[in-house]
């Protein structure tokens, strides 16, 4: 099949269509809205329910809703949409209900602007609703793998019973690259045995998320974990540049990741043996593979847009053994590569130390120009 | 070997199509591409800018600094840009816009007046590929075939009258060369 030049949100909306969603439910906020606008016009011309709902609550429990019949179905919304959502996930969660939403994350917090950023990262990777429960995180670094990780969040939501989050920022949804989405899938006819579908007479089947009774509800949550630790096993996803004869290592994900990865040829360029670790799923976290790495380099920078939000789960696989130094723009400014390559070659440099936190020399470094 | 295009003027100068027309023929082409528009409220009746990027290999940052290549369809944008041309790049400027000359001598500068040219066409709305054609026929990014094809291929159904129009103001674009300084 040939590739088309698109969008970012239009790609992952026609991959999802194409995966067979079969309900849709959202709020329009910028920079997502593209997703929405295309399905809006897709769904209905295919027979599938579309749903503007009246707000960000009102999708995420529709989605909720729909999930419980076992079918596919999604939401997305930008960050302080995905904020109003997060009851309704843990619900979800609590439910163990399949269910995929996209985060196209803009500068914050607050309101903040409608420019690329990746703030939401420990929201959605490490929380957001309340309760013990684990989101798979999913985020692309370009058009394509945007859209193959599209295919990819329904099948492991339906397989695990859980929420998929597909995390882009800004630039990945407004931006175009030629991709190429993989053709129209038939809907699936099979229901899940836990899923309801009106008993017509036959075994009554109840989905809730309440649980009175503490032991049941421990049991519950002990299912979560230990399936979780089965995702953690076999759901890990990166993408290494550069890696075999790395002295250092640049850890970035998603748009950072890329923009790292142009930074990384500058310096190969000027002979300095620095590669690049793209984690593609943010939750489970690629901890194998730094771990190998640690004992490989003399040092990891992590660069991120925000103010080192990954750079913890970096340093807690460290641990100590090597020097971690971080690098990160925040509130929508996009590093060029540039500013990565600078820090690239400080670190090069040296003196590195494995004293103090990272993030504090950061700020230190960063108050001349934002202090 | 990577090109990056930042197309810059005011919303309505056809800055975004014409870095997707880039953008497709860069891909028919068969190399990488990306293009990515500034995509803030600043578009609305103010300025607007995309940069695209044509390369061999998988493209890291889609965000530029210094390109390789600058339109500037106005003044504006030439303020915002000419100090940032990589070294030995290119700078093509709509001399009908602008109302001084570039300081830089260590690019090249194409001057050229895409709305007086245009406007002979009897297109006033073709500028934006006057000056991709001057682009394309002063740096050595893509040819001007390779242009054409993608304009043939993507232009909107609804515009497909226009076509002929847009080739000439491309052909006119191209033809008008760096040394020359006058229409050849």
């Amino acid at each position: 099949m040939a590739k088309e030049l698109i969008k970012g949100n239009t790609a992952v909306a026609e991959a999802a269509l194409r995966a067979g969603l079969e309900a849709y439910f959202g709020y329009p906020i910028t920079p997502q809205t593209e997703l929405l606008e295309h399905l809006s016009g897709r769904m209905p011309e295919l027979g599938r329910p579309f749903v503007q709902a009246e707000s960000e609550l009102g999708a995420i429990n529709m989605v909720y809703g729909a999930a419980c019949t076992g079918k596919r179905v999604m939401t997305s919304s930008s960050s302080p949409g995905v904020s109003l959502m997060m009851e309704g996930l843990s619900y979800i969660a609590g439910t163990e209900v399949p269910a995929v939403f996209v985060d196209v994350v803009r500068g914050g917090p607050g309101l903040g602007n409608i420019a690329p950023a990746q703030g939401d990262y420990n929201q959605i990777v490490h929380g957001g609703g309340h309760g013990d429960y684990h989101v798979i995180v999913l985020a692309p670094a370009s058009v394509q793998e945007a859209v193959d990780l599209t295919g990819l969040a329904f099948d492991l939501a339906e397989e695990y019973r859980a929420i998929v989050c597909i995390m882009l920022d800004g630039s990945l949804g407004q931006m175009m690259e030629p991709a190429e989405i993989p053709p129209m899938q038939p809907l699936k006819t099979e229901i899940p045995d836990w899923a309801v579908r009106g008993t017509n007479g036959g075994e009554k089947r109840v989905l809730t998320s309440i649980n009175l009774d503490p032991p049941a509800q421990e049991k519950m949550n002990y299912r979560l974990m230990t399936r979780w630790q089965t995702i953690e096993a076999n759901e890990v996803r990166y993408k290494g540049y550069y890696l075999d004869d790395a002295d250092f290592v640049v850890v970035g994900f998603g748009t950072a990741g890329r923009i790292s990865l142009s930074a990384v040829r500058a310096a190969r360029e000027k002979g300095i043996k620095v590669g690049l670790l793209r984690p593609i799923t943010l939750a489970p976290f690629p901890k194998e593979i730094l771990d190998e790495l640690t004992g490989k380099v003399e040092g990891f920078l992590v660069v991120e847009m925000n103010a080192g939000q990954m750079l913890e789960d970096v340093r807690l696989e460290v641990r100590g053994r090597v020097p971690v130094e971080f690098f990160g723009r925040m509130g929508g400014v996009v590093p060029f590569p540039d500013e990565v390559l600078a820090e690239i070659e400080r670190l090069v440099e040296g003196p590195l130390t494995t004293d103090g936190h990272p993030r504090d020399r950061w700020l230190a470094r960063m108050a001349d120009t934002l202090g | 070997m990577q090109q990056e295009v930042i197309i810059a003027g005011f919303g309505g100068q056809g800055v975004l199509f014409a870095g997707q027309l880039l953008a497709y023929a860069g891909m028919d082409a068969g190399k990488e591409v990306t293009w990515i528009p500034s995509y803030g409220p600043e578009m609305r009746g103010g300025t607007a800018n995309c940069t695209v990027v044509i390369s061999d290999e998988e493209i890291g940052s889609p965000f530029v600094q210094n390109p390789t290549a600058v339109l500037a369809m106005n003044l504006p944008s030439l303020d915002k840009y000419e100090t940032l041309v990589k070294k030995g790049g290119v700078l093509v400027v709509n001399a009908s816009m602008v109302n001084r000359t570039v300081n830089r001598e260590d690019i090249t500068v194409v001057n050229i007046p895409a709305n007086d040219i245009a406007e002979s066409i009897g297109s006033k709305r073709a500028v934006n590929m006057v000056m991709l054609g001057a682009l394309l026929g002063n740096a050595d990014i893509l040819s001007l075939e390779d242009l054409e094809k993608a304009l043939e291929g993507h232009l909107p159904e609804r515009h497909k009258k226009l076509l002929p129009a847009n080739l000439e103001a491309l052909h006119q674009g191209a033809a008008y060369k760096v040394d020359e300084g006058v229409m050849s």
